[in-house]
């Protein structure tokens, strides 16, 4: 390790990884059992794990036993602070606030953490942070090199909270954009087969079977691939005399009837006068079907638990097996028997105990990750973040787009996870890897750490100004005006959505105290930039 | 840690992966003549007869109020009048008259003039991250500055870095060079003594309860190392580079006291530090409307900041070291729409357009191609956009014709392939 940082330039670490390891676990403060580790006692660490233990459900079970088998050690699981923020940033994309917080800690029911589970994910901001998830993989932009253009944009991107919010079944979701007819304006779906460059019926394929199969078709036999474009070879997209407006439909030419061939290698046969896509959309969703529930499962697991059961996501191949196969298939299952629910598989998966481990790993395995034998750290999204960051301070960003018609007038309120049309931007945005959404592969979005970002949040001018002005962040500064404990506790629970632990407040409370060159307002805003800038705060944990 | 690791530990952060350097030894490196570029990219596309093809004879239709070309320091070669200081350095940059590709949509005909390619399935990179893949972090840059800087805003038409991500796409540096303060986004902040940076920099380590419990997860290693760099800028001597108050006053004037010919003297003082790849993105030249008066405003902005930039680049011998390139991503109807609602305004035209460029290797006092009588249609020696390019790319040593490396798995080249046989510009090199 010290000698790989040396080469790169970096200075060396204070330590080695083992050795902070251990000196991390010497501050334990409660002790857990884990059921899968019969005997041993777990050292849990404050503030990030709890001593309770939750009951398994058969998807714990699944991992539990793979993860015994190779010996791997498992943690316990988050803190009730933790689980809640991490809860809300999963199904939300926002942070839990100060008076959020301490109720959920108060609160002594033995279920609340299910119940929070269903709050969340009938609250109007799951379907808001759904909606960006799915528009990222459904391509919504209006410019290159997606060109759908504003007003289709619009009736996309709304068409698509709808069904969010209104949690339309999958499999309708699917059959919807694949077999849909009529104008981009007014049946909003048929932008499915425009947000593809080109629209050729190979890339047309290539989408479907990435959106919908988790597939890459680069990746297929030639004939395959050619054989599924042939479903959508009868396309026609029609001008009309308003601008933008395509008719998108069967194209009338009487052709024939057309052999096309299905992903599995069996032939489909379309007759003269039917949309060749509804025949490919039956076959998609029908229950059985090997690619559907299972590309949609790995997909929303992912998204819950940082990586897919199949790694990339979205590249499901004989060659790419799942790292847990049970876990996939009982998954796959609960989804289909659920009639493609996407709520309950994501209801399943937040009220298991895997999904609820501590993000501190117990055994340093390169399996544990894949395995999940803890939730991995990821940093949040750059539209998450920049939400977090306004909320804080109460405060809007300028968002903009360089098509020039129609005029982009957002209100101050916009949030970054509901502006819908990926040509809508901030350099914010662009410094922190929001996707492009050029090809809607979940790799496009990079929630990688950059020198930029690193100079952004510690030093910009855009950062500091919502520091120094956040309404919200005075308020705690003027309702416990010269009171260290209470700015202490107030900044922990606005930021880092928990309260301090005795020896945060401790250096805190000392760093407040009025310093030579220093008052305690210029302190307070140095303490709300330090958490901000914290691990904890920059990542869901 | 070994090799296997590294990759996946690089893999976990999102796409900074090292390439390996397979790839890249493959074809024999070209050697480097130009070390840097400077792209002036007049956004919404300037009109050519108003720039560089002037044809005071094609009529009050084509060239408007704008019939006395001005003779420059080449014989022969004559552009608009209000470009006089431009036309005194002819002899340093040479004129691309037959630029094509045909396309008018602002955001199609950007990627193409940026990439060199036509659109397809995939989303190809600009030049910039190209160089910035060759000649960035990857490769031996060492300075804090990014390798690829646009000044000042991004242009958001398209992801610059296509497939190969965010590692290499542009840092914009927001703010105004021509404000008293150049406050470039995170490098040059105000009010904050190098003291109270320590101070708040401890207490944000103090703090670091997540970080201490995870201390080899290689996130947050990666994050480490990115805030130690950002601290040698920022308590460094970085920001002073941004700090155009140390220029004399004069120099400033001579550039123009405004967004544009300040970005220019920025852009001298980010090659001489080294930075590899600077976009000065210069907005408005979208003239559908008002097209004569908006360039009344910004040609003499364009005569001064450009003509500045070459002639300061010369001076310290480093023209011949960085290649200029200025122009947009097409031209403008040659006829000019005298009708309601434009009212003497000029449309989208991609059949044929100029671009000027200048150095690193590149002959000056030429003009390459023709278009027609009234620059509608290319006359001579079509330009595609990949060609000059292509040309750029070789200058920059970095072979147009090797495999372009990414992570993604694509099979490609740096840029599209020419007939064997066959040399990028030739006529300029």
């Amino acid at each position: 390790m010290h000698n790989f940082f040396h080469r790169f330039g970096f200075p060396p670490l204070r330590k080695t990884g083992r050795v902070q390891f251990l000196m991390s676990l010497a501050r334990i403060i409660c002790l857990a059992v884990a059921s899968t580790a019969p005997a041993a006692e777990l050292q849990c660490i404050e503030p990030f794990e709890s001593a309770t233990e939750a009951p398994a459900t058969t998807l714990d079970r699944l991992v539990e036993d793979r993860l015994g088998k190779l010996g791997i050690a498992i943690g316990p699981v988050c803190s009730d602070a933790v689980f809640l923020r991490r809860a809300r940033i999963d199904l939300t994309g926002t942070l839990p606030d100060a008076d959020e917080v301490r109720a959920f800690l108060s609160d002594r029911h033995p279920t609340k953490r299910a119940a929070r589970i269903d709050l969340l994910l009938e609250s109007p901001e799951h379907a808001d942070y759904m909606a960006m998830k799915w528009g990222d993989v459904l391509r919504i932009k209006a410019e290159f090199p997606i060109n759908l253009w504003p007003n289709a944009v619009q009736a996309y991107y709304r068409w698509l909270h709808d069904a969010m919010a209104s949690n339309l079944s999958h499999d309708q979701l699917a059959r919807d954009l694949i077999a849909s007819s009529g104008s981009n304006f007014r049946v909003p779906q048929v932008n499915f087969m425009r947000a593809v460059q080109g629209r050729a019926p190979s890339s047309l394929a290539a989408a479907t079977a990435l959106t919908f199969m988790g597939s890459r078709i680069e990746r297929w036999p030639a004939d395959r691939s050619t054989g599924m474009a042939k479903f959508f070879s009868r396309l026609s997209y029609k001008p009309t005399a308003e601008w933008k407006e395509e008719i998108v439909c069967l194209d009338p030419a009487p052709v024939g009837p057309l052999v096309a061939m299905l992903p599995d290698g069996r032939s489909g046969r379309v007759e003269d006068g039917r949309d060749p896509r509804e025949v490919f959309a039956n076959w998609l969703v029908a229950p059985g079907n090997p690619w559907f529930a299972r590309a949609t499962v790995n997909r929303l697991w992912s998204w819950m638990m940082g990586r897919g059961i199949v790694h990339e996501p979205d590249d499901l191949r004989p060659d790419n097996p799942p790292s847990n196969p049970q876990l996939l298939g009982f998954l796959e299952q609960e989804f289909v028997a659920s009639g493609f629910d996407r709520r309950k598989l994501l209801r399943t998966i937040l009220n298991s105990r895997t999904y609820q481990r501590s993000s501190i790993p117990r055994t340093p395995s390169s399996e544990a990750e894949s395995l999940f034998a803890f939730y991995p750290v990821r940093r949040l999204e750059a539209e998450v973040l920049v939400d977090a960051l306004c909320h804080l301070s109460d405060s809007g960003e300028s968002y903009s787009s360089q098509a020039p018609e129609p005029y982009t007038f957002l209100p101050a309120t916009q949030t970054a996870v509901n502006l819908g049309d990926g040509s809508i931007s901030s350099s914010f945005l662009e410094l922190f890897g929001r996707p492009p959404r050029d090809t809607g592969l979940e790799s496009e979005r990079n929630n990688g750490w950059s020198d930029g970002q690193s100079l952004h949040m510690l030093n910009s001018t855009h950062v500091q100004t919502k520091i120094r002005n956040g309404t919200r962040l005075r308020k705690v500064w003027e309702k416990n005006a010269g009171k260290p404990g209470g700015l202490v506790t107030g900044l922990y629970l606005a930021i880092l959505s928990r309260p301090p632990t005795v020896s945060e407040a401790t250096t805190t409370e000392e760093y407040l105290r009025p310093l030579s060159g220093r008052n305690m307002k210029s302190s307070f805003e140095d303490l709300a930039w330090a958490l901000i800038n914290s691990k904890e705060f920059l990542y869901r944990h | 840690m070994s090799r296997r690791q590294m990759i996946r530990q690089s893999a976990l952060l999102g796409g900074a992966l090292t390439i390996g350097a397979g790839g890249l030894s493959a074809a024999p490196a070209p050697a480097a003549r130009a070390k840097a570029v400077i792209q002036i990219w007049l956004w919404g596309g300037p009109s050519h007869l108003d720039t560089f093809d002037p044809k005071p004879d094609a009529g009050r239709d084509y060239c408007g109020p704008f019939d006395q070309p001005v003779a420059t320091s080449v014989d022969g070669i004559r552009i608009n009048e209000l470009l006089p200081t431009l036309a005194k350095h002819a002899d340093k940059y040479s004129l691309i008259r037959s630029m094509t590709h045909g396309n008018t949509g602002h955001e199609t005909a950007a990627y193409i003039v940026q990439t060199g390619r036509e659109p397809d399935r995939l989303v190809y990179p600009s030049l910039g991250a190209i160089v910035s893949l060759f000649k960035g972090y990857d490769h031996g840059y060492k300075g804090l500055i990014p390798p690829y800087i646009v000044l000042t805003q991004p242009q958001g038409r398209f992801s610059e870095a296509g497939f190969l991500g965010l590692r290499y796409k542009p840092f914009a540096t927001e703010g105004d060079p021509a404000k008293a303060v150049f406050a470039v986004e995170g490098v040059v902040a105000e009010g904050i003594p190098a003291q109270r940076q320590a101070e708040r920099r401890e207490l944000m380590h103090r703090l670091d309860a997540l970080g201490r419990a995870l201390p080899a997860d290689p996130r947050f290693k990666q994050l480490e190392r990115s805030e130690s760099k950002a601290y040698e800028m920022i308590l460094g001597d970085a920001g002073k580079l941004f700090d155009l108050t140390t220029e004399k006053q004069e120099t400033r004037d001579r550039y123009g006291m405004n967004t544009f010919g300040q970005s220019c003297l920025m852009a001298r003082r980010l090659v001489e530090q080294g930075v590899p790849y600077i976009t000065i993105n210069s907005k408005g030249w979208d003239t559908h409307k008002q097209h004569f008066e908006t360039m009344r405003r910004r040609l003499p902005e364009l005569d001064m900041g450009l003509s500045s930039l070459i002639d300061d680049l010369s001076q310290r011998g480093l023209l011949d070291s960085t290649i200029l390139w200025c122009g947009g991503e097409f031209g403008r109807t040659p006829k000019i729409q005298w009708e309601s609602p434009w009212n003497g305004g000029r449309g989208h035209y991609g059949n044929c357009f100029s671009a000027l460029i200048a150095g690193g290797g590149f002959k000056g006092g030429r003009v390459l191609g023709s278009s027609d009588k009234t620059g509608s249609e290319v006359a001579d020696r079509p330009v595609h956009p990949a060609e000059m390019l292509g040309a750029m790319s070789s200058l920059l040593g970095i072979d147009p014709d090797q495999a372009l490396p990414n992570s993604r798995g694509i099979e490609t080249t740096v840029m599209p392939p020419i007939p064997t046989g066959t040399l990028r510009l030739k006529e300029l090199l």
